[in-house]
């Protein structure tokens, strides 16, 4: 069996599927530049590209494709959230993630399963009546059910009255999903650069050019490029590359950690998340459980990993799952979150003409791909702040006008 | 345990304490809207050595601490009173 499968690697009747054609050189003008090749700066470049007709768009990144918050999140995605805005921009994030294994030629692996927000104190429960309702209101499919409901539809969790935090009910959200997150760069990726788009890795932008109040062109590791417009896509960095350009954002970046445990037999569908004690868990389709918390209490430019936040973490899991106190933890990470005060994106046009930002993402990213990258391919086609987008304005601030999305943020923070 | 030096309580485990945010010039009282905006939203978030607000919970006690972000280890920390003066009249008008 060894010889088999090494002769079926190296026969030339089977090539190996490359997604991305060898890196170019890079040319000395583009029409757009994105820094940033995560998820989102891809989705950007795909929509110019099919939907507004510009491919000639560089996507520059420091590192590799996706190597960012992309490869680092926790895969969830739905649209329960708290404010009318919020629900409506994440709502049709969601219509696209069920249109994405049709547009590319790749299995993004969706999985439909269910997200159970669990409420162990009155508050929170008056939280997730309020969140069903604003979002039944606006087509998004979420009930608040009660501990018989909750046993009927995951009778794993302990819905015993017998513990610290006992839960009282919780927010059903049935569309509730999951993805393979590396998979949605990659289709991204390859439907970009199949129509025209360079994406240069390991080309690191360190300076922006600007003349008259407008942005004009990039410096980079391997020379300088002219450009028309210029997206900004790069999370945790966004205060980096934004002073590049002359902004200060409402940004301040902060790990956000995560692990995985030994692969398990099947056992849990839907997700479940608890604001109330700091986590959330799904079980992958390989068997392991994808385990996070709240962010971390301190701004940081490090991934490092903490025991407070396993301590935590492990204690509050076992008191959802008490039977998974021998299971082992494989593998941990943490990703450098963009932080903004009232925990929404920052996206859109910025007082620097022909400079775009799509920042301010936090622990809730991944779940907006699709719709930032067509609604950010928008913006920058037509120079014009989409509706969809106007909510999460940058200069929101200055009028004091926050979208305050805290309470739907999967976890506290 | 990650350990932080408070300057009134000594050495104590770094979940005692609370971040406060960046030592930034408190504007004008009649400053504008957007002046006032900046303070309380918008953050440098530098890489690098930064100083910041620290709260020790347990006693009430704001300090200020310096820190290196990219590397999550504080330097130095001290009593508010070691800030300059123009950290704390800076007009940033």
């Amino acid at each position: 069996m060894p010889f088999g499968l090494l002769k079926y690697g190296f026969s030339k009747t089977y090539p190996a599927r490359r997604i991305l054609p060898p890196q170019q050189s890079l040319k000395p003008r583009y029409d757009v530049v994105i820094i940033g090749a995560g998820g989102h700066g891809l989705a950007a470049a795909y929509y110019l590209a099919t939907r507004h007709g510009i491919a000639d768009v560089a996507v520059l990144d420091k590192g590799y494709l996706g190597g960012g918050n992309t490869a680092r999140n926790t895969a969830i995605i739905r649209a329960n959230y708290l404010t009318p805005e919020g629900v409506a921009f994440y709502k049709e994030s969601m219509e696209l993630w069920r249109g994405l294994p049709d547009d590319f030629d790749l299995n993004i692996l969706y999985s439909t399963r269910g997200h159970f927000t669990l409420a162990h104190t009155d508050a929170a429960l008056r939280t997730a009546r309020w969140r069903a309702e604003v979002n039944k209101h606006l087509g998004v499919e979420s009930e608040l059910v009660y501990p018989d409901e909750i046993a009927r539809l995951c009778p794993q969790l302990d819905l015993s009255r017998d513990v610290r935090y006992p839960i009282l009910g919780a927010l059903h959200h049935p569309p509730g999903a999951t993805a393979r997150h590396d998979a949605v760069a990659w289709g991204y990726a390859e439907g970009a650069a199949r129509r025209g788009v360079d994406i240069h890795q390991h080309t690191e932008v360190t300076g922006i050019h600007t003349e008259n109040g407008r942005a004009i062109g990039v410096e980079t590791t391997r020379g300088r490029i002219h450009c028309g417009k210029i997206l900004q896509a790069v999370a945790g960095a966004s205060s980096l590359v934004g002073r590049m350009a002359g902004l200060k954002l409402p940004v301040r970046t902060v790990p956000l950690q995560a692990c995985v445990s030994t692969p398990l037999k099947p056992f849990l569908d839907p997700i479940i998340v608890s604001g109330c004690l700091h986590v959330y868990i799904w079980q992958t389709a390989r068997g392991e459980l994808v385990m996070g918390g709240a962010a971390d209490p301190y701004p940081l430019y490090s991934t490092r990993s903490t025991l407070d936040f396993k301590e935590g973490l492990m204690a509050h899991i076992l008191d959802l799952f008490p039977f998974l106190s021998e299971v082992r933890v494989n593998r941990q990470w943490a990703g450098m979150a963009d932080m903004t005060p009232d925990f929404s994106p920052v996206m859109g046009l910025t007082p620097l003409r022909n400079y775009y930002i799509d920042s301010g993402w936090g622990a809730w990213g991944f779940k907006a791909t699709p719709v930032c990258g067509l609604r950010m391919a928008e913006c920058v086609a037509t120079d014009r702040q989409p509706d969809l987008l106007t909510p999460f304005r940058l200069d929101r601030f200055d009028s004091f006008s926050q979208v305050g999305e805290k309470g739907a943020a999967s976890v506290g923070h | 345990m990650k350990i932080l030096h408070c300057p009134l309580n000594g050495p104590r485990n770094i979940q005692e304490f609370a971040y406060g945010g960046e030592v930034a010039p408190l504007p004008a009282a009649d400053a504008s809207d957007g002046v006032w905006a900046g303070y309380v939203f918008l953050d440098e978030n530098a890489a690098g050595v930064v100083r910041e607000w620290w709260l020790h919970v347990a006693s009430g006690y704001w300090f200020i601490a310096e820190r290196d972000t990219t590397t999550d280890t504080v330097l130095r920390t001290y009593p508010p009173s070691g800030l300059s003066d123009a950290d704390k009249r800076r007009d940033p008008r």
